[in-house]
């Protein structure tokens, strides 16, 4: 194959505009396709990283009372609800928080070592709830203890209590203690007052997954308080039961109160969660993949388009190469040649501006490095995509026969 | 001639049809895909009060000191209760209010069949609808005496008045919001400017966008009452949890959105410069321990500073014009082997007499032809991308892309453009053919 590059090379300085072309939509399409696939990669890991709670049985209902309650009354309203409908069958236990995991906003804390502190070591996401919130998401508890009853007190909305014990999460035990000595330590949350750690659970997402909230990912903390105002409780089904309590747990809860406020679209299951935490991730990856496969259609079409005309241009000069004795292998590896030296072209440039592509998107929108498996796919991909779409016309020239040196046109 | 031109164009396209329908092809997606993104992020990064956009400007004072700064350098996005009032009873501005999100319950009249709902709006002073252009339907806001006497009123907006009384003058009438009774004052239009540049802040929902507010209370009124924000608080390196509501108040984290109006370049300086002398003073009084840090951002520069457009938006909108890119140059490299092909007939035509700029236009006729097929697939495309919009975006944004006469337009006229401009080269390529050589070697 070799001593055939010269004679190519010559020949495609005849027809350069078209090996230049095919060159340069080789390589836009190799940066797009890239910068594509790495973006997909990117959003389908983010979308599937795991909650760490029981999601298939979970019910999260948002409720509000419709009167202005004293703290006393909401608190006693709330008891009694919890009461109901941790007693619907097939509910295996309820729980209420100031958010649920991956609801899109929350409440995040600074939180440092020393009281007189002044820069957080932590920005973990705040949860309220008593002493059945790990059971009810079903979140791990891997050291230390769950809440006693007698340590939960309910909290108003502005209301100054800093509770004295809470659950972490591992994620931010090990950030606070890197040691692993977390479980009996103090904390603060810029307040005097401490807060000691009596409990470790393995993994609970943060409320928010914006960026911000992500560098902080799985560093979440509970405060042992029921949160009496606007408030989500959050119920737990036993398996293949949430539907039934879907059903019922509303009726029950306007059963026990009318006085309450509960929107069609405040009662959500964790596919409803998950959907509206990633609808955004889901959507790029999906229009990633949309323009991946046509970009690479069309830029295979125009080869194949290219290809045939530069063919059908050439059929008289393929005649006389067959005529003087070049085999149909020959004719067929010369095409696929030239294909290959233009991809290789067109490649290298493309590699270059992949690069550039992706330093745009880091310094403007937080992406991260490209890898070079990507590159290196995305090379091999349009390789074999111009080989491909170059065969056709190739297996075609290859036919030519060699009575055609002899015909006029 | 441009008759006859156009029917060689299009005889000449249903010579190779495969050829012709991959060129249409190529324009019809490229142009769909952009014109899908592009038709969001028109949506979104439109600036919602063109004509005052530059008069409008947000107050912002740091507060919690270099340390504890949620961005670099920047202060915080929005007010303590202290600065807002502070700044509020000052009046250095022509116009300007104070005001936070609001969710209430809406507690029907007559008990009876009906149940409470939540509605949501905000508690802000009488400047407000003045400075917002907020349009009426029936009545008005309410003015700065009733800001200073607390007066329990409160301005509705159409679908709630819808709701309760049918759509009727409802100016007089009581409304009961969390057990608490107002006399309407005034029922606003629609009203929901997207985004809702105004309360960026507070708003929980997707890049400013949401459904339209329905309340509007004094927000003298509101902080009697005790309501509390149902948008956002950000409380820096200070606890957020506070000694009660009072607590709160006194406290520093931020919550409250301040806007003024200044309609000079002039007044602008002085406010920025009232605005440091206000954070000199917190200095001096040593409440802050560090240099006045402050901001007087325009409607535009707050959008851009709170990034309303989302990432997602700018990163399909580049990679679809690059798609479309790699379209045209594809369309230039299959025009160039079309027109190629016919060197001998172009010979033929310049050995009859055509001048070279008959053969441009006969050419570039032909490529407009190609653009406008490859346009109306894009029309079509676009329809149908249309639907597909809510499966790539999230739902609030991909209500507000939709399919219009300017759009269509749009795209039949780039699809158009943008073929001719590929078409140059290769036309430029076929006047170049030699009729002799064309002649001699048939």
């Amino acid at each position: 194959m070799m001593p055939q590059i010269k004679p190519i090379l010559s020949a495609l300085r005849r027809h350069k505009a078209g090996a230049v072309l095919i060159a340069l939509q080789t390589a836009l399409t190799l940066a797009i396709v890239c910068n594509a696939l790495f973006i997909i990669q990117q959003r389908v890991a983010h979308l599937s990283a795991p909650s760490g709670i029981d999601e298939p049985n979970l019910l999260v209902i948002e409720n509000t009372w419709a009167d202005k309650l004293s703290k006393e009354d909401a608190d006693a309203q709330l008891r009694a609800d919890l009461a109901v409908l941790r007693q619907i069958p097939g509910v295996h236990d309820a729980v209420v928080s100031n958010a649920y995991p991956m609801r899109g906003s929350g409440w995040d804390q600074f939180i440092t070592l020393t009281p007189d502190q002044t820069t957080a070591v932590g920005d973990p996401a705040v949860y309220l709830g008593d002493e059945h919130f790990i059971d009810t998401l079903g979140v791990k508890l891997i050291a230390g203890r769950n809440f006693r009853p007698d340590e939960v007190r309910p909290i108003a909305n502005r209301e100054s209590t800093m509770p004295p014990v809470t659950i972490v999460t591992k994620a931010l035990a090990d950030k606070l203690f890197p040691d692993g000595s977390a479980l009996g330590k103090q904390i603060y949350a810029m307040s005097s007052t401490p807060t000691t750690i009596i409990g470790i659970v393995d993994l609970l997402q943060t409320q928010s997954l914006a960026n911000w909230q992500m560098r902080s990912a799985y560093q979440s903390l509970i405060w042992p308080m029921r949160i009496v105002g606007n408030s989500y409780y959050i119920l737990r089904a036993q398996p293949g039961q949430l539907a039934a309590v879907r059903q019922a747990a509303v009726k029950a809860l306007y059963a026990q109160n009318r006085m309450r406020i509960i929107n069609d679209d405040g009662v959500l299951d964790y596919t409803q969660v998950r959907q509206a935490a990633y609808d955004s991730d889901y959507g790029m990856a999906m229009l990633m993949g949309i323009i991946c496969v046509v970009l690479l259609a069309i830029t295979a079409a125009g080869i194949v388009g290219l290809t045939s005309f530069w063919v059908g241009q050439r059929r008289k000069q393929i005649g006389v190469r067959r005529a003087l004795g070049a085999t149909r292998h020959d004719i067929l590896s010369y095409f696929m040649t030239e294909n290959l030296l233009i991809t290789v072209g067109g490649v290298i440039f493309g590699v270059a501006l992949a690069i550039a592509m992706n330093l745009w998107l880091v310094t403007h929108f937080e992406m991260d490095r490209l890898s070079l498996i990507y590159l290196l796919v995305g090379v091999l991909l349009l390789l074999l995509l111009g080989q491909g779409a170059a065969l056709a016309p190739a297996v075609r020239a290859s036919r030519v026969s060699p009575i055609e040196a002899t015909r006029s046109v | 001639m441009f008759g006859y031109y156009v029917q060689l164009g299009v005889r000449s396209l249903k010579r190779n049809p495969w050829l012709t329908a991959l060129m249409v092809m190529a324009i019809g997606f490229g142009v769909a895909a952009s014109m899908i993104t592009y038709s969001v992020f028109r949506a979104i990064s439109g600036n919602p009060i063109p004509e005052k956009s530059e008069r409008l400007r947000v107050p912002q004072l740091d507060n919690w000191g270099p340390e504890h700064a949620r961005a670099l350098g920047e202060p915080a996005e929005a007010l303590t209760y202290t600065d807002a009032i502070a700044l509020w009873k000052a009046h250095q501005a022509r116009m300007q209010t104070i005001f936070y999100e609001v969710t209430l319950s809406v507690i029907p009249e007559h008990g009876g069949s009906s149940v409470p709902f939540n509605m949501s709006g905000y508690a802000a002073t009488g400047d407000f609808f003045r400075m917002f252009d907020v349009p009426f339907l029936y009545g008005s806001g309410w003015n700065q005496s009733d800001d200073e006497g607390h007066a329990d009123v409160a301005v509705i907006g159409r679908d709630l008045n819808e709701r309760l009384f049918k759509g009727a003058n409802s100016v007089g009438r009581e409304i009961n919001l969390r057990g608490h009774s107002y006399r309407i004052v005034g029922v606003t239009d629609h009203w929901d400017p997207k985004p809702r540049y105004f309360d960026l802040f507070s708003m929980f929902t997707v890049n400013g966008i949401g459904d339209a507010s329905q309340i509007y209370v004094p927000f003298s009124k509101a902080i009697d009452l005790k309501l509390d924000t149902g948008g956002r608080n950000s409380c820096g390196g200070a606890s957020s949890l506070n000694a009660g509501w009072d607590g709160w108040l006194r406290g520093e984290c931020v919550w409250i959105s301040m806007w003024v109006q200044l309609d000079t370049p002039a007044e602008v300086e002085r406010y920025r410069q009232y605005l440091r002398n206000y954070a000199e003073q917190m200095q001096q009084s040593g409440r802050f321990q560090w240099a006045p840090n402050v901001r007087l951002r325009n409607v535009t520069e707050w959008l851009d500073y709170e990034k309303v457009v989302p990432p997602e938006s700018r990163i399909s909108l580049v990679v679809a014009l690059g798609f479309f890119g790699i379209c045209l140059i594809n369309t230039i490299g299959l025009l160039l082997a079309k027109f190629m092909r016919r060197a001998p007939e172009i010979g033929v035509r310049r050995a009859l007499g055509a001048s070279r700029r008959e053969v441009y236009l006969q050419f570039l006729i032909e490529a407009s032809t190609v653009g406008l097929a490859g346009g109306l697939l894009g029309v079509l495309l676009t329809t149908i991308g249309m639907f597909g919009v809510g499966l790539i975006f999230e739902p609030q944004i991909a209500k507000l892309a939709h399919l219009d006469v300017s759009l269509v337009v749009l795209t039949i006229v780039v699809a158009v453009l943008a073929t001719v401009l590929a078409a140059f080269y290769p036309t430029w390529k076929a006047a170049q053919v030699q009729p002799a050589w064309q002649l001699k070697s048939n």
